[in-house]
């Protein structure tokens, strides 16, 4: 008698209750998961939650202009009159879009180097992968995406361009740690001598291992892409104006310090607020996931 | 007549691990199997007994093609396994299965049970719908049906045991090398495995090569025993006769160290040779015979040569000077 | 003048808090243990053994873990009331344990030298200062009472550079080392080769011997329990059921248990092995009621389904936790 399908996603049920068990048990990651719904509601739903959408796109309203947190305007305005609060919501926009295509960008070359250099350790692939990685860690990280996006045209994209560029390799490295570990365990012995595929034992042996330190890793990643990204906004290479990066916001501000205080203070605290959304979630990921080892 | 399946012929590897001293510099080499010959008949259970660094499961890693002898030569019904670069063929692969000593790490915990039997099956034997095999897969060890869908950290140790069992029997072999089955066993989980092997060896007419350390286990489940120490088989016997009567100072000293659990057992066992000192590292193997630093019956010759291996009663074969016909022994 | 027993343990239950609810894991454990003998713990993976001795040395992680009841008394005194201090002295000098695994119970980092150093330091009653030179000496008697050779050299090497029985035996010298009363080796030769395995065990006998401590083996093996034990528990499911010398236990196992595992040991005589016992052990979560054996046992009778049996005592040196061998049982 064959059993049903049913049974596997029972099991799966399972062990997902399981791990929102070991999960919820501290408070920070619940902090942390919660502020990252709601920066993504936010982003996502900001034409329809933001008190005054239009004011994300090219607008003035001069009459308005500088006005302090108010009840019209949660956190005031800026010199040309739109709502902060308004720009938050769509500047998440642009920080979370940029993570995640960041890390689209970087996490599949970075893994499948990873593995191929880990699975073949000792051998020329893995020596000549690996001294790749290492020659762009060696560039110092930030210095390397402000030169390529002064030399290209400074826009979002090309500032995205730069941090992938640089971020790949730590990817690289962590899952060249974990492979080159694993290849070495029985199951990946039994799988060869069986006579399994590279390809299988790469990616439907190896791999599965590695994924809670990799989503981990992702999930502290984003937090610093937006960091990143905010810098390159500040200093006017990333995301432009009138678009409302939350980077572009705080320079924009920056100079009407300490008086209209709203216009850089607000958007900084957008900025603490998702990245430390993001540590907080990655941290309850990974104890979650070290839990489960034990 | 039984035929041999699978014989080994002065089976050697090594392995370079490093280099020592700066100027002129030595590969340090571990000699983890040095000079093995044996040979496994069909349809019986041939057992490698030895401690740790006696290159028992060396020899097994060596015969499922995870390593390529140094030197020596292995064949499957006469033909040689290792033909230069040749890559085994498919054939051979699945007549040749291995099921590894720790079940904790021979099962991909990411896999499910139903993932980890098929892989063979998807290999050699591709079918749309394998779910029927695999169900009948666990049930020859004993295991129902649901558990297809669970994951290894679900199963006990004795079940994943049964697994990897059920994985090995996957692609029909004839052979299957079993690298210390049960060592990481309760004794009462140990006894359900071992007989279940001994019933599928039965229904399926399987050729065992039973890697242990345990004496006392080997005694009930081999027909042959061979001893290894630090890569050289010492002593090969029919395993009555091998307990019965020892020749090996080697397996002398092993079987009166055995615990035992009854009186009659008790007396079944050689007077009690007290070990000497620590068991040499692989590295640093001792010149002439490797036993001579801890044997009782050491002679000036044991450090000089290393002595052969010669038959001192039909079907027992013994390497060691005390028996050698130079030396007048026999 | 009578001496009491050195480590009395009066029915501990011991409870551990998890996701799906609470594991009822010991269950009513009681065990003795009087100076100068050797007490061998038998029993399967997953029996409460580690966790009983665990709970001793009080290093139970107490969230999960829960004691909601028993005493533990060392030397007459409750292991679970004491405060800080007192603990301190008793795992400084009166009880240690040697854990299974010699490599990871030391740590590759530091010397052996640094690492017995450290332990002859905090041994020492009333936190005596020491000089560096007379806790070098007290390391060397250390390791020459455990027989390692070239103990100078020894001491400035690391763990890995040392083969698993030499490594063993450090441990046990620093389980020694303070001058302790009660030694708990966890499966002391499991992870090594039968004969240094033997070398370990008559060490554990000659100290002993010589300083009158007393020794608590854990293991599953029978064998070796019978080699060097002076009177064996077996323990199933979080509770004792035998307790005998090993003689009478081995002469004469009672239990059905006992006997379940006495036929599946392979033995040297041949013959082939009996099959082991039928099920599993119990789901901690929702263990049987009445005796936790029963749904595995063939001769279980109403009683055991209903009522959790006590300690009959079948003769002076024998004790069963069966309803077989109750006044008028069927056992007797």
């Amino acid at each position: 008698m064959v059993p049903a399908k049913p049974l596997a996603s029972a099991k799966r049920m399972e062990n997902l209750r399981r791990n929102w068990y070991k999960f919820s048990r501290n408070r920070m990651s619940i902090l942390g998961l919660f502020t990252v719904l709601l920066v993504t509601f936010l982003a996502v739903f900001a034409p329809l939650v933001a008190p005054h959408p239009e004011h994300a796109s090219a607008f003035v309203d001069f009459a308005n202009a500088s006005r302090p947190p108010s009840l019209e305007y949660p956190f005031g305005t800026d010199v040309i009159g739109r709502d902060i609060l308004s720009r938050i919501f769509f500047g998440f926009r642009f920080s979370l879009g940029m993570g995640v295509i960041v890390l689209s960008l970087v996490v599949p070359p970075g893994v499948v180097l990873g593995l191929v250099a880990g699975y073949n350790q000792g051998t020329w692939l893995d020596t000549v992968i690996m001294r790749i990685t290492d020659i762009f860690l060696a560039v110092p990280s930030l210095v390397l995406a402000l030169a390529i996006c002064s030399v290209l045209t400074p826009n979002l994209f090309n500032a995205m361009l730069a941090v992938s560029l640089m971020w790949w390799p730590w990817y690289a490295r962590l899952v060249y740690g974990l492979a080159s570990t694993l290849r070495n365990e029985f199951f990946v012995a039994s799988a060869e001598t069986i006579g399994a595929s590279k390809f299988h034992i790469l990616f439907r042996e190896i791999l599965p291992n590695c994924i809670s330190p990799i989503f981990t890793k992702m999930s502290l990643d984003m937090g610093w892409v937006i960091i990143i990204g905010s810098a390159l906004s500040f200093v006017g290479l990333g995301v432009q104006p009138p678009r409302p990066g939350l980077g572009t916001m705080v320079s924009d501000g920056s100079r009407y310090l300490p008086e209209q205080w709203w216009i850089s203070i607000f958007p900084s605290l957008a900025i603490v607020l998702v990245v430390l959304g993001f540590n907080l979630l990655g941290d309850g990921l990974r104890d979650m996931f070290a839990a489960e080892e034990a | 007549m039984m035929t041999d399946l699978l014989t080994a012929t002065g089976l050697k590897k090594h392995f370079v691990i490093g280099q020592s001293g700066i100027l002129k510099p030595k590969p340090i080499t571990v000699k983890a199997v040095d000079g093995v010959s044996f040979a496994v008949r069909e349809g019986e259970t041939f057992g490698l007994v030895g401690e740790s660094g006696s290159g028992k499961s060396t020899v097994a890693y060596t015969i499922i093609g995870m390593y390529q002898p140094t030197e020596g030569n292995i064949t499957f019904r006469g033909q040689s396994l290792f033909q230069g670069d040749k890559k085994r063929s498919s054939a051979v692969k699945k007549e040749i299965q291995i099921v590894f000593q720790d079940p904790g790490s021979s099962l991909n915990p990411r896999r499910t049970v139903k993932q980890i039997v098929e892989l063979p099956l998807q290999i050699h034997q591709p079918e749309k719908d394998p779910l029927p095999k695999i169900v009948r897969l666990l049930e020859m060890v004993e295991l129902p049906p649901d558990y297809v869908h669970k994951y290894p950290q679900m199963l006990g140790g004795g079940e994943k045991q049964m697994v990897a069992i059920a994985r090995a029997l996957a692609t029909n072999p004839s052979f299957v090398i079993l690298d210390e089955p049960t060592s990481a066993l309760d004794v009462s989980i140990q006894a359900k495995i071992i007989n279940l092997l001994i019933r599928l060896q039965e229904d399926f007419h399987l050729s065992y090569l039973f890697i242990t350390h345990d004496l006392s286990l080997m005694r009930n489940v081999a027909s042959r025993v061979a001893i290894m120490y630090l890569g050289k088989i010492c002593e090969i016997a029919e395993a009555a006769e091998f307990f019965r009567n020892p020749y090996h100072p080697y397996t002398q000293m092993l079987l009166s160290s055995i615990p035992v659990v009854s009186a009659a057992e008790e007396e079944l066992k050689p007077k009690k040779i007290t070990s000497r000192g620590e068991i040499p590292s692989p590295v640093n193997v001792p010149s002439g015979c490797s036993f001579h630093p801890r044997c009782p019956e050491k002679m000036d010759l044991c450090s000089m040569e290393d002595p052969l291996m010669v038959e001192v009663e039909e079907g027992h074969t013994v390497r060691c000077h005390l028996f050698s016909p130079e030396q007048g022994g026999l | 003048m009578s001496v009491g027993p050195l480590l009395d343990i009066k029915d501990l239950y011991v409870h551990f808090h998890v996701f799906g609810g609470t594991l009822k894991v010991l269950d009513g454990v009681n065990f003795t243990v009087y100076s100068g003998e050797k007490v061998g713990l038998v029993g399967e993976t997953g029996c409460g053994k580690t966790t009983t001795m665990k709970a001793v040395l009080r290093v139970l992680p107490m969230p999960p873990a829960r004691i909601p009841g028993g005493e533990i008394y060392f030397k007459g005194r409750d292991i679970l009331k004491m405060g800080a201090e007192e603990l301190g002295r008793v795992r400084g000098e009166g009880i240690s344990m040697v854990f299974q695994d010699p490599t990871a119970a030391l740590n590759p980092v530091f010397t052996i030298g640094q690492q017995l150093g450290a332990v002859v330091r905090y041994s020492l009653a009333g936190g005596k200062r020491i000089s560096r030179k007379e806790i070098h000496q007290r390391a060397v008697v250390a390791l020459k009472e455990v027989a390692l050779p070239d103990a100078e050299r020894l001491l400035k090497n690391y763990p890995f550079q040392l083969s698993g029985g030499m490594r063993q035996r450090v441990c046990i010298a620093m389980a020694v080392a303070g001058s302790r009363e009660l030694i708990v080796a966890d499966e002391p030769g499991t992870s090594l080769d039968v004969s240094i395995q033997d070398q370990i065990l008559r060490l554990l006998r000659r100290l002993v011997e010589e300083k009158n401590t007393s020794v608590i083996l854990i293991t599953h093996t029978l064998g070796v329990v019978r080699e060097i034990a002076d009177r064996v528990y077996v323990m199933y499911a979080g509770k004792m059921v035998e307790v005998a010398t090993t003689e009478e236990l081995f002469s004469r196992p009672l239990h059905p248990y006992t006997l379940g595992l006495m036929k599946a040991v392979p033995k040297l005589t041949g013959g082939g092995i009996a099959d082991g016992i039928p099920g599993r052990i119990p789901d901690y979560l929702d263990p049987p009621g009445g005796c936790r054996f029963h749904p595995r046992c063939d001769r279980a009778m109403g009683v055991c389904r209903r009522e959790k049996p006590w300690f009959y005592r079948v003769s002076d040196d024998h004790e069963v936790a069966c309803f077989l061998y109750r006044e008028g049982g069927k056992g007797k």
